[in-house]
């Protein structure tokens, strides 16, 4: 299947870049970042603070099937309405440190949109870290999944 | 004799998964991998060796220790590096999608 989420990270460098285009207005799109009751429905997160103005912070927690709290926070930078967002991001308790991230909100037609994050973390190190971690999370999922496939079987 | 081993014989134990996700983080001596586990230290050798052999990790000899490293070269093998980080956003952003439809049509 055809994902419609790019994800570009080039060898040796500290960013990376997530670009989807969405079947939705940008206004729509702007809104899905912008109310805590969206924000914990589609990212499955708890919002424990969001103040989406210039010099404002956020604060997010989420809890693994086990019970295990992870939160992760930033300081807005700056709130451009429909247009950007600046901000840090931080996972608390993980060592891939403080990363700036600009999220650019485009208008594409009346009914779709595209959004462009790009995240720059403060070494090449810590970026592939964080991707090294996502991947082994990829592999025990891929696990379960497989695990399943072979217990429907018997 | 010795059975040859493949990676996916080697990910389907929880133990050495663990194993993968501690040096993941920084190269570790075998002590220092077993102390995190309540194993006998020769079961976390005989996994780590496992790991060894289907080279998705590496040594290196620093002084008279023996470090062992994640070989994501090896890693990148078995799952496309990228590949289960865009699929969570991508799975994510769907959600996202769909929920903003809804609340369209409110």
């Amino acid at each position: 299947m055809e994902l419609k989420t790019k994800i570009d990270a080039q060898e040796g460098k500290q960013d990376l870049v997530i670009i989807r285009e969405f079947d939705l207005p940008l206004e729509l799109l702007f809104k899905a970042y912008t109310l805590s009751e969206i924000i914990e429905q589609w990212m499955g997160t708890k919002v424990l603070k969001l103040e989406n103005k210039k010099h404002g912070g956020y604060q997010f927690e989420t809890t693994d099937p086990k019970g295990n709290k992870y939160r992760f926070n930033g300081a807005i930078h700056d709130f451009v309405p429909d247009q950007k967002i600046t901000r840090t991001f931080e996972f608390e308790n993980m060592p891939f440190g403080v990363q700036l991230e600009f999220l650019v909100f485009e208008k594409l037609s009346d009914d779709t949109s595209k959004l462009t994050i790009r995240s720059m973390y403060e070494t090449a190190v810590q970026r592939d870290q964080q991707l090294k971690y996502g991947m082994t999370q990829g592999i025990n999922m891929a696990h379960n999944r497989l695990q399943e496939i072979v217990h429907n079987l018997k | 004799m010795e059975v040859r081993r493949d990676v996916f014989q080697a990910i389907a134990d929880p133990t050495r998964r663990a194993i993968l996700s501690l040096v993941m983080l920084q190269a570790m001596t075998p002590g220092a991998i077993a102390e995190n586990f309540d194993s006998k230290r020769q079961t976390i050798s005989k996994h780590i060796q496992i790991l060894t052999e289907c080279q998705l990790l590496k040594q290196e000899q620093v002084g008279r220790e023996i470090y062992y490293h994640l070989n994501s070269k090896k890693m990148k093998e078995v799952v496309d590096w990228l590949s289960p980080f865009t699929k969570m956003w991508d799975e994510r952003f769907n959600k996202l999608e769909s929920i903003m439809k809804k609340y369209k049509s409110k």
